[in-house]
């Protein structure tokens, strides 16, 4: 048992390490998120009341698309320079590094998102309440989204037009986290309570937490032999 | 007596089955055609709400039914094909995917030639037209991956999981769809109680039921003989097979 944990912790350290050293890369998730988010009020107008109405769908669709870009670096330079075939062929069984590499991706590119958000929000005048529900509709709704992203990414290592393909295959899987996850806060606004909502992203985290890593698993092995 | 149940999971062998089920199932298919069209336009009464604009039902929903069960059938080839590693299977896979694809998309656009005059809009964000829409995705995804791929095995086994992952998803995709809006009519046709549409209209549409499967049975196997030879292009029976001409 303890073996996993260490094995867990020093794939994360090892992936938050690489991620500390170029920086650039998670910034430029989190402003391409802050970015698509600034563009709407251009596109649709500065009229705070419609805003107020698509703010919290627009964040998340957002936040969906700046997922996907952060997909492609998740197995990319560990497949290139030989470090993946490695990690197959350690003792330690590959459900375990897997769901290593995807706790780090989510730290690095999932959870930087959730923190910007209010910020985002408070553009687009939604309200305190409203505020807490976004972020934690995003906290249980980012993980989910790198869980089901993995498996794109692992599916599409080293395959032509890798980037435009993973969204192509993940983006239809991840609908019911955004219905789920904007609906959170809209019902919270309506003053519905957010609470069914919530659980059922929760509910989804906790599916995709036991199903997920065999199935990325399983795609790195097809994808590497 | 013993009964070789893999003999036919050859794709040598199932490649000359396949050529002579064609033209059986092609039969089959013109036929139940003919008949359905013919029930579909001149023996189902008009309706008495919607007069003759209905009649595109009769194309509409065989082919949401055969969207929807071609994806299933799709799923458990490419399931076999991962778990028995057989490579027919997942040819099968392959070869069923653009004619689910093909379905899709026509029940989307009859369903929009219906929507126009009963709802008043081609399009409306409805729970049902939303995962019909997303069923269309799935397939357009399926497709893109197996083709970006150029290593056959490595691509019939990925293509296998994104299926699976689909089937997974499906479901909850198709709820939570469902309870995010809606205004699609319920089912008319379920198995616990008697259909609420004249007996005529049932025949007829499951007459185009049967015609649209047997027709997709005949578009993929026809691929999938395309698929066997290119394939197995190195193998020695491809090239007599092709040199015969058979």
């Amino acid at each position: 048992m303890s073996s996993l944990v260490s094995a867990l912790r020093c794939v994360v350290m090892r992936d938050l390490t690489l991620a500390m050293r170029r920086r650039a890369d998670v910034l430029a998730t989190l402003f391409f998120f802050v970015i698509v988010v600034s563009l709407f009020p251009l596109g649709v107008g500065p009229d705070m009341a419609t805003l107020r109405i698509i703010g919290p769908g627009i964040v998340w669709v957002a936040a969906l698309l700046a997922s996907m870009l952060a997909l492609e670096r998740m197995f990319a330079a560990d497949y290139s320079d030989g470090t993946l075939e490695q990690m197959l062929l350690t003792p330690q069984p590959l459900v375990v590094l897997v769901l290593g590499k995807t706790l780090a991706h989510w730290l690095v590119s999932g959870l930087p998102l959730v923190l910007i958000a209010p910020l985002l929000g408070i553009q687009y005048g939604l309200p305190a309440q409203g505020l807490g529900v976004l972020m934690l509709s995003l906290l249980l709704g980012t993980p989910v989204l790198s869980l089901i992203g993995a498996i794109g990414a692992a599916l599409t290592l080293g395959v032509r037009g890798g980037g435009v393909l993973v969204s192509l295959l993940v983006l239809p899987l991840t609908i019911p986290v955004l219905i789920f996850g904007a609906g959170a806060v809209d019902a919270s606004l309506s003053g519905l309570g957010a609470q069914a909502h919530l659980s059922l992203l929760g509910a989804f985290l906790l599916g995709a937490l036991i199903l997920a890593p065999w199935t990325i698993g399983a795609a790195l092995r097809i994808s590497m032999e | 007596m013993k009964i070789n149940w893999f003999k036919y999971s050859s794709p040598q062998a199932f490649y000359p089955l396949a050529g002579k089920m064609i033209p059986w199932f092609a039969v089959v298919a013109l036929l139940f055609t003919v008949l359905g069209l013919y029930f579909s336009f001149f023996v189902a009464p008009p309706d008495y709400q919607q007069s003759e604009a209905y009649r595109v039902m009769f194309i509409h929903v065989p082919a949401a039914w055969m969207s929807m069960f071609i994806y299933v059938v799709m799923a458990a080839y490419a399931g076999m094909g991962l778990v028995f590693n057989s490579r027919l299977s997942s040819m099968m896979a392959s070869a069923l995917a653009p004619t689910g694809a093909m379905f899709t998309f026509l029940t989307l656009w009859t369903g929009a030639l219906w929507g126009k005059p009963m709802w008043g809009a081609w399009w409306v964000w409805d729970a049902r037209l939303t995962s019909e829409l997303i069923l269309l995705f799935l397939y357009i995804g399926f497709i893109s991956l197996q083709a970006a791929i150029d290593e056959p095995r490595r691509a019939a086994r990925a293509g296998a999981i994104l299926a699976l992952v689909g089937v997974v998803n499906i479901p909850i995709i198709y709820f939570s769809v469902q309870w995010w809006n809606t205004l699609h009519q319920g089912p008319s046709i379920t198995l616990s109680k008697a259909p609420s549409m004249a007996a005529s209209m049932l025949v007829a549409m499951l007459l185009m039921t049967f015609a649209f499967w047997m027709y997709a049975i005949v578009v993929a196997l026809l691929r999938v003989r395309c698929e066997i030879l290119e394939r197995e292009r190195h193998a020695e029976w491809v090239a007599q097979a092709a040199g015969d001409g058979r």
